[in-house]
């Protein structure tokens, strides 16, 4: 009889699959997975050092960098902390203008999953259609802060400025006449608001486009029913939060258990699994697309009705106005003070935790008064789900896997920090 | 979480632990534990069991190394004697509370904290991760290998003595023909410089 052993396997970091720089050491015993051993640090950049030796607003940025695809909430979390330490109020609007984006992310961060996930799994269409959602949710990121990914929108106190009057124009091009432009450029006469209310209208019936191509479709069902099941009390142990926690039957959101900003003044519906297996943690992120959508319009109309400020008016955390600081000796000292030494921080230390897309994004800070935090943590809730991948594989085939990296929603720029 | 709450949680926390813990005390709405490392795998397992307290779910972990911090005592340690400090951040999902918890190596030069992974399953790759990051030994952990460092890297890179622009520099070296380590070749530069101020600094004298 011939000899049978279990081989060793490298998975990544170069596999389209693996979502980034994931490298796998799996130990398979013909196709099915004995063992699998992930290898992370691949994009390590040690943001957290890096933190500690730059001040406070000028690691805003760093947290975009983190889970690149839902980077308004990283910088929430940020911001939050640091606010907790300063104790300072934000003003409501800039509360609300914070929820309506951090929503708007969360939607970027969805579509971009289920695109991902499908495209794995072997369905090409939503990636597409996906994607022609997620150009709208951009604009509207380039519109707030100027920059389509990495916006550094959030400051300590608020946000940086309040919503655009209008949006900007597509242009005629060797490609699309003026009146194709003029067609392109419809939804785009108003304000940002408009825009985004225009968008919360239509956004419902794409949902409902994605879930004709896969929620009944037979293939997709075969590939996520009854793979990666965790159960409740499991799922608890291994540190799993947000839509892996939610999907295993727990009724846990931060954004109802421990409201943060106006999120006990809007209204929204946690959807929750039963079976804890990959198909259910599709069904409760589908869901969660169309709680966000009902919470952005709710913001949308608040903030139509409510103008004011969206910073905070304490010039020692925030810059003032450019036309006071050229007016005013005293301002112009906060300017100088704020732009060349930074905010100071009291001493202490805490920790400030936001429903991030994947689950708890935490940022835990410890201050010894300086303009720099002593320490900065992050805690990301990809790399407690990663860290169960192997429990989660044990026993699945190779194409199983593929499924359960893509349930993860695993993004590599904040496990590896 | 409201000051009641966390007041009847320190209360329980002070019936239940006894004189096991050192401290409880109570800033910016969240509650902070300070525990002996010798007690720490009971005190874990009393804080995920009991059911007043029934804290299931391990968050973070993460090391601190107090160094270089601006006071001369934290925690009511010199800071010369404590160096390491390892922080939970435990969450119950039942009682939805939250509570941190934290243990100081007794060791500066070999610090070494015992693992709680048999409490929380989480806690693997977060030791791990400050096994690599700060050098905390983690006695009975199953697996402790480095984690985001790279295969073969010398030093802890978070302790507080680490340079940010580190030791050793890589590149590909064309006569080799492989990616070769070399000394680094950039000087650290401090833009904006590390300021601590006094208190009342900037406010009007009253």
């Amino acid at each position: 009889m011939a000899e049978i052993r279990n081989y060793t396997m490298n998975f990544g970091p170069q596999h389209p699959a693996a979502h980034g720089v994931l490298r796998l050491v799996m130990e398979l015993d013909g196709e099915v997975i004995r063992r699998a051993d992930p290898h992370i640090g691949l994009l390590h950049r040690a943001t957290e050092k890096l933190a500690e030796n730059k001040t406070y607003v000028q690691s805003v940025p760093y947290m975009d960098r983190l889970d690149y695809v839902s980077m308004m909430v990283n910088e929430h979390a940020y911001v939050m902390a640091i606010e907790k330490l300063l104790q300072i109020e934000v003003p409501i609007r800039a509360q609300y203008i914070r929820v309506m984006f951090d929503e708007i992310t969360r939607i970027l961060n969805h579509l971009l999953w289920l695109g991902a996930h499908a495209l794995d799994v072997g369905a090409m269409t939503v990636f597409l259609y996906a994607f022609r959602e997620r150009e709208d949710l951009m604009d509207c990121y380039e519109a707030v802060s100027g920059a389509r990914l990495h916006a550094a929108y959030y400051r300590p106190g608020g946000v940086y400025r309040d919503l655009p009057d209008n949006m900007p124009q597509y242009q005629p091009s060797a490609i699309h006449d003026e009146k194709a432009t003029r067609a392109r450029n419809e939804n785009r006469q108003g304000s940002l608001l408009d825009f985004i209310e225009d968008f919360t209208r239509r956004f419902p019936g794409y949902i409902d486009d994605y879930e004709a191509l896969l929620t009944d479709n037979r293939i997709w069902k075969q590939r996520l029913v009854d793979i990666g099941v965790v159960s409740p009390d499991r799922a608890k142990a291994l540190g799993f939060t947000g839509p892996m926690l939610r999907g295993s039957g727990v009724e846990w959101d931060l954004r109802k258990k421990q409201p943060y900003e106006v999120y006990d003044q809007v209204d929204f519906d946690i959807p929750v699994g039963a079976n804890g297996d990959c198909y259910d943690r599709y069904l409760v992120r589908i869901e969660e697309m169309r709680q966000s959508n009902h919470i952005i319009k709710q913001c949308v109309e608040w903030l139509r009705k409510n103008p004011g400020p969206v910073i905070t008016d304490n010039h020692k955390v925030a810059p003032p106005s450019r036309l006071a600081m050229k007016q005013n000796m005293e301002e112009m000292i906060h300017h100088f003070k704020l732009f060349t030494e930074g905010m100071h921080v009291p001493r202490g230390e805490a920790y400030a935790a936001v429903e991030h897309p994947k689950g708890e994004f935490g940022i835990y800070i410890v201050s010894d008064g300086a303009n720099k935090p002593y320490r900065l943590k992050i805690r990301a809730p990809g790399f407690a789900h990663l860290a169960a991948l192997d429990e989660m594989t044990k026993g699945h085939m190779i194409a199983d896997l593929v499924a359960i990296i893509g349930t993860q929603d695993i993004v590599f720029g904040e496990i590896d920090r | 979480m409201t000051n009641s709450r966390l007041e009847k949680l320190a209360a329980d926390l002070q019936r239940i632990l006894g004189d096991r813990q050192i401290d409880i005390s109570c800033a910016l709405g969240e509650l902070t534990l300070l525990v002996h490392s010798r007690d720490l795998p009971d005190i874990a397992e009393v804080l995920r069991d009991h059911q007043d307290l029934g804290f299931d779910t391990l968050i973070d972990l993460c090391g601190v190394d107090f160094s270089e911090y601006s006071t001369d005592t934290h925690a009511g340690y010199k800071r010369e004697d404590r160096r390491f400090a390892v922080v939970y951040h435990l969450l119950s999902v039942k009682h939805n509370h939250r509570l941190r918890v934290r243990v100081f190596a007794e060791d500066n030069e070999f610090p070494m904290v015992d693992s709680v992974m048999p409490v929380w399953p989480s806690a693997n790759w977060f030791e791990r991760e400050a096994f690599d990051l700060f050098g905390i030994i983690f006695n009975n952990h199953p697996d402790l290998r480095r984690i985001l460092t790279d295969y073969g890297f010398i030093g802890n890179p978070f302790r507080k003595d680490f340079p940010l622009s580190g030791h050793v520099e890589m590149r590909y070296d064309p006569d080799q023909k492989r990616v070769v380590y070399q000394p680094v070749t950039i000087e650290p530069r401090e833009i904006t410089p590390y300021v601590i101020r006094e208190e009342q600094y900037g406010r009007e004298e009253i």
